[in-house]
């Protein structure tokens, strides 16, 4: 559903890719691997839509994602390296501004919080919490979102290992529900993924 | 899960969310508000409290404590939403992001802006403003701060990506604010002398107009270019 057709990013002078391609089908999951500074924060951007390829395009379900940006967000959930979490507001706050920034209707918060060990602490502003417990309330957008497409960006960050087992999970379900994932992260996997793809950025000077 | 298309939610959402960030820190609050109240008050210490001349300078001290007030504010209205990643949340939705910088220059108004107007009155009798140029003043500045509103926000979005777009951001957007400031004192101005005021009214509400249209478009795509 997802294609990659000959995406080049330049920065600072620098060729970070060139002529890269692939593509995700419905049901895969890839990992982007590479060093620091290979460019994988710069592909996922491209592909969540943030900035433009120099070279190349991003094409989903047959269409270029630049000229259909609003029905490719539609689909698209991204949790980046930022994770767009607010850190005055609390965690239900923040949970709920983002299903109305995305038309979801309100659903009972409390049970996933409760699984995602976050119970007790709604009503704390969100700066108050742990690093793993800030990731963990943007992380409670995955299991709200019915986007088809996830582009994350270092998802294991500050998680805790029941943490990290917890998602992959939930990766495994989005999977089996025809969902695709496309993310970086310097952990391996713990979790055995049928159909894991991984695509290494080389460092190029 | 459901999913509904409501550009009204989104604008509420967005707007509750800044309305509320601005209550939490007061300070973002108060600051305009002090601000305007410290160079009203000292004003006449500074040029001598005869009432005559006080009263020929107040619009002009208003207006001016009223855009540089606006101007404190403005630096904030994007910079924690980028710091975050909200601005990029906002960007993925599926919503146009011209609405919803609408609704965060609504916001940005009402928390600065309005209680600038709403404090006029009261400000007006430290510089002994008359009451016929009391009306034109509060009406001036209620077509005109929403209007310094829009003009700063396309600056506020081209220099969020910037460490220090402060400076930078004053420079741009100071010289479109010089229109403004010439047709609101200039009724400010013609009602003192009991004439109608109503021309520069109608140009302030035209500006206002077409930045309620055209600013959203141009601070989306200066969020966009800081963004990518």
């Amino acid at each position: 559903m997802l294609h990659i057709k000959s995406v080049t990013c330049i920065k600072q002078d620098r060729c970070l890719f060139a002529d890269l391609n692939f593509s995700l089908n419905n049901g895969q999951i890839m990992q982007l691997a590479g060093p620091n500074g290979a460019g994988k924060t710069s592909l996922l951007r491209i592909v969540a839509g943030f900035s433009a390829p120099d070279e190349g395009a991003i094409l989903y379900q047959e269409l270029p994602i630049s000229k259909y940006y609003e029905e490719y967000a539609r689909e698209l959930l991204f949790i980046g390296h930022k994770t767009g979490v607010n850190t005055q507001l609390s965690a239900v706050e923040n949970v709920s501004h983002w299903l109305q920034i995305n038309g979801y209707s309100e659903p009972e918060l409390y049970p996933i919080l409760a699984k995602l060990g976050l119970v007790g602490l709604e009503d704390v502003p969100v700066r108050m919490l742990s690093a793993g417990q800030q990731r963990r309330v943007a992380l409670v957008r995955l299991w709200l979102s019915d986007a088809k497409l996830w582009v994350l960006d270092e998802p294991f960050t500050a998680l805790d290992k029941s943490g990290v087992a917890f998602l992959q999970q939930r990766f495994t379900e989005h999977l089996q529900s025809g969902g695709a994932i496309l993310l970086t992260t310097h952990q391996d996997l713990t979790t055995h993924f049928s159909n894991l793809q991984t695509v290494t950025l080389e460092y190029r000077h | 899960m459901t999913r509904q298309h409501s550009y009204w939610l989104l604008f509420s959402a967005v707007f509750t969310k800044d309305v509320k960030l601005a209550f939490r820190q007061r300070a973002e609050i108060v600051n305009p508000i002090l601000f305007f109240l410290i160079v009203i008050s000292l004003f006449p210490l500074a040029i001598g409290p005869e009432p005559g001349l006080l009263a020929r300078m107040a619009p002009g001290i208003i207006w001016v404590a009223a855009l540089l007030s606006t101007m404190l504010g403005l630096d904030k209205l994007f910079r924690d939403d980028f710091n975050d990643g909200s601005l990029e949340q906002l960007i993925a939705s599926s919503y146009p992001l011209s609405l919803t910088v609408l609704a965060k220059v609504a916001a940005h108004w009402v928390v600065t802006g309005l209680p600038l107007v709403l404090m006029t009155p009261l400000f007006a009798l430290l510089l002994n403003l008359e009451s016929s140029a009391l009306t034109a003043t509060v009406l001036t500045l209620l077509l005109g701060t929403p209007l310094l509103s829009f003009i700063g926000a396309i600056g506020a979005g081209l220099t969020v990506g910037l460490q220090k777009g402060g400076i930078l951001m004053s420079l741009l957007v100071l010289p479109l604010y010089i229109p403004v400031l010439i047709f609101a004192t200039s009724a400010i101005d013609t009602s003192t002398m009991s004439l109608d005021y109503s021309g520069q009214l109608a140009i302030l509400g035209a500006m206002l107009l077409i930045a309620i249209i055209s600013a959203p478009i141009a601070i989306s795509s200066a969020l966009k270019v800081s963004v990518s």
